[in-house]
């Protein structure tokens, strides 16, 4: 253990802090006057697109999981918004950079990150959810041509998107895992339908979206047809990463506090009150928990375990801070939307609902109980069901 | 940065595991604990063999000289096998607070002693940390104690005792008698100790008290950290082998589940008591609050995974044979020790300004 910071890395503290501070006037409240703009100034500083080829419009560093934790830090602590980080740039990108063809990669990734090009992730189906490679949307040889047909769930940004990477069904016979291909086509292909799906919270965060003999050239296949379920399996392995982020969690615990020295009731302050204080400080051990795991994931390759924990364990944490803001407002907890009296624009509120979503999706908590047990502890798989 | 075991700290690891393997296995702790044993020093010489006593002690004074980091890794491979040792009072908590508030000649005379094995100390500080029951609390006047002092670690066959009196201040004391406690939990223990006029000396140091608790909860969370390892290895290879309804039952997603929300408890708290460790030296003004949640998080997985581990094992489980209750109630021994997580919560809230 040395948790103390090399020369390198604490003159590199010092330039993040440096530009986050001569780049103050760019953005507020966490969020950039111009969104394009600052990601075209975050690469070519390099905190965005950090690690990725200047030849596809990175910034071309090596990797340095400590220099990535810096940035991180700095930026959260200076409440300064990261790069663009939609599904095409955090999950398109990587499967690109790891099978894509050099023209796929010219041809999309600059782009992409450019935040030129939006793209939604066609994975899900109303039959495929935790047994993903079930899925159904077909995609039937038609000369140089696949006609997809079929459909798609849980979409996020499908109605703003211009692309979709998408998983669809190439050879029927193959066995399931073997059948499937990653392909890549724009949204304004005629033949797709995108409708709304409005969840619990009131917004629509997601969509259906419907193929009907959808045209798109067998080139714009990545990474091999019917390979396209190990193409998947690089991409998920990047989503899971992203939906346990420790920094996140530490982020709103913070303002929990905040939240928990400011409200009173009955002139008594939230934090004064011992059963809430009691609660808050079991979170703030979970939390002190999963920030030294990440710390410890990052740079101990003996970690494998407590690796596969983070997507379960950080989710759930997110959830139940956003629970104990909740109980902490006591009757004011249940505003929401509007009004005069509503905290944090009914964040708490929403956080404790999309968060559960969130322990669903990316691999439920309890296909990630499957990894931790099967992989990660070596236990026994569930006996396939007998064929019907 | 590195935020992993240095190579000597993954030797130190693995060497005490073996040793205790050898020194420590079932039937040893079983003897100890059902034949009433006070001491089992034929496991403390074998360890002395190895340092360990003197892991924590400077080596001017003939100890290793290491740091907490280390002591916690030793705490944890002695949980892994519910070692019976005066691990907490001799080689961790004895030699800090004489390193901090001894006199030249006190350490002189008592850290070479405890570093080799040749003595060892019993620890007696539970009342201004955990709150005094029945009546307990020690009171120091011109040189002399007065009172009686409950829950005292590793005081049977001491030579020297370390108490803490009312107000905080430690002081080094004459062994007196050390009247057994009986505790769920028979791998260590625990005494009664009742001081009339008993001659001791004062350590001076304002924060020792402090800094004992912080390395003690440290060490208890370790401690429970290993017992809670080894009940889960136990609970997984036991579903690999079971078989009901003509499968392993360890193929029952009822029961990997299980499995798998007690690792996924234990990972992320071997990462927080780590970094309690290496504050107390490295960090030191984190080190009070780190310690708290150590040992508070730790008592919470540790009911969680003692119980779900036993669980898994079936009826087997709870029997006597098995053995497996005397690592449950070793985590519920330390849950317990030193102040319960509540208590341990509410003065992790006021090292923040959230209590007063």
């Amino acid at each position: 253990m040395d948790l103390t910071l090399t020369p390198e890395l604490a003159t590199f503290r010092d330039e993040v802090r440096a530009f986050l501070d001569a780049h103050k006037d760019e953005y507020a409240d966490g969020v950039p006057k111009d969104m394009r703009a600052w990601q075209k100034t975050l690469i070519a500083n390099g905190y965005a697109a950090r690690t990725i080829p200047k030849a596809y419009g990175g910034f071309g560093a090596a990797p340095d999981i400590l220099k990535s934790r810096i940035i991180a830090e700095e930026f959260i602590a200076a409440n300064a918004p990261r790069g663009m980080a939609g599904q095409g740039i955090s999950m398109l990108v990587p499967t690109l950079l790891e099978v894509g063809s050099e023209e796929q990669k010219t041809r999309w990734i600059p782009p992409t990150l450019a935040g030129e090009i939006l793209w939604c992730q066609g994975y899900s189906e109303p039959g495929a959810g935790s047994d993903l490679a079930n899925l159904q949307t077909k995609a039937v040889e038609d000369g140089e041509d696949f006609l997809i047909s079929g459909q798609k769930i849980w979409t996020s940004t499908a109605m703003q998107a211009q692309m979709m990477f998408c998983l669809v069904r190439t050879e029927p016979d193959a066995p399931k895992h073997e059948g499937i291909s990653y392909i890549l086509f724009p949204m304004s292909t005629p033949g797709i339908e995108v409708r709304p799906l409005k969840t619990m919270t009131g917004v629509a965060e997601f969509n259906e979206v419907f193929f009907t003999d959808v045209r798109v050239p067998k080139s714009a296949v990545v990474g091999g047809r019917g390979r396209g379920w190990f193409v998947a399996n690089a991409t998920l392995k990047h989503e899971r990463g992203m939906l346990g982020d420790p920094n996140a969690t530490e982020a709103r615990l913070k303002a929990l506090i905040e939240l928990m020295k400011s409200e009173t009731v009955d002139g008594q302050r939230v934090i004064d009150n011992p059963v809430f204080r009691d609660r808050l400080m079991q979170l703030q051990a979970r939390v002190l928990s999963m920030k030294f795991n990440g710390l410890r994931t990052a740079t101990d390759d003996t970690a494998g375990l407590a690796r596969m924990v983070v997507k379960l364990q950080g989710c759930e944490l997110n959830h139940q801070v956003a629970a104990l803001a909740i109980d902490a407002l006591g009757e004011l907890g249940i505003l929401y939307h509007d009004g005069p009296y509503l905290r944090a624009k009914g964040n708490w509120q929403r956080n404790y609902m999309f968060d559960l979503g969130l322990i669903i999706g990316g691999g439920t908590a309890q296909i990630q109980k499957n990894i931790i047990s099967e992989r990660g502890l070596g236990m026994p798989r569930e006996p396939k069901a007998a064929p019907q | 940065m590195r935020f992993a075991l240095s190579e000597d700290q993954g030797l130190l690891q693995d060497s005490l595991n073996k040793a205790l393997a050898q020194l420590s296995p079932l039937d040893r702790v079983r003897r100890f604990a059902d034949g009433g044993e006070m001491t089992a020093p034929d496991i403390w010489a074998g360890l002395s063999d190895a340092g360990l006593p003197g892991l924590l002690v400077p080596e001017e004074f003939g100890g290793l000289g290491l740091g907490l980091l280390e002591a916690a890794l030793a705490a944890e491979a002695l949980g892994k096998v519910v070692a019976p040792t005066p691990f907490l009072g001799s080689a961790v908590l004895a030699p800090l607070a004489l390193t901090l508030g001894g006199s030249v000649e006190q350490k002189a005379e008592w850290l070479p002693k405890l570093a080799s094995g040749e003595a060892t100390a019993g620890v007696a500080i539970s009342e201004p940390i955990a709150g005094a029951r029945e009546g307990a609390g020690v009171t120091a006047k011109d040189g002399k104690l007065t009172g009686k002092a409950l829950f005292a670690l590793d005081a049977p066959g001491a030579d020297l005792l370390i108490v803490a009196d009312r107000a905080g201040g430690l002081h080094l004391a004459e062994p007196v008698e050390a009247v057994p406690m009986t505790s769920i939990d028979a791998t260590r223990r625990l005494s009664e100790l009742t001081f009339k006029d008993t001659p001791a000396e004062a350590l001076s140091s304002n924060q020792a008290l402090e800094r004992l608790r912080d390395a003690a909860w440290t060490m208890i969370a370790a401690d429970t950290l290993g017992a809670c390892q080894t009940m889960l290895e136990k609970a997984v290879d036991y579903a690999k082998e079971r078989k009901q309804f003509g499968r392993t039952i360890g193929s029952f997603q009822a029961v990997k589940h299980l499995c798998a929300e007690m690792a996924a408890e234990l990972e992320p708290a071997r990462a927080l008591v780590w970094y309690a460790a290496y504050a107390f030296d490295h960090a030191p003004d984190e080190a009070p609050l780190m310690a708290a949640h150590a040992k508070a998080h730790t008592s919470e997985i540790g009911r969680f995974i003692a119980r779900t581990a036993t669980e898994v094992h079936g009826g087997i489980g709870m029997t006597d044979l098995l053995g497996l209750h005397y690592w449950f109630k070793r985590i519920g021994q330390n849950r317990q020790i030193l102040g319960g997580p509540e208590r341990v919560r509410e003065t992790a809230a006021r090292l923040q300004g959230l209590a007063a």
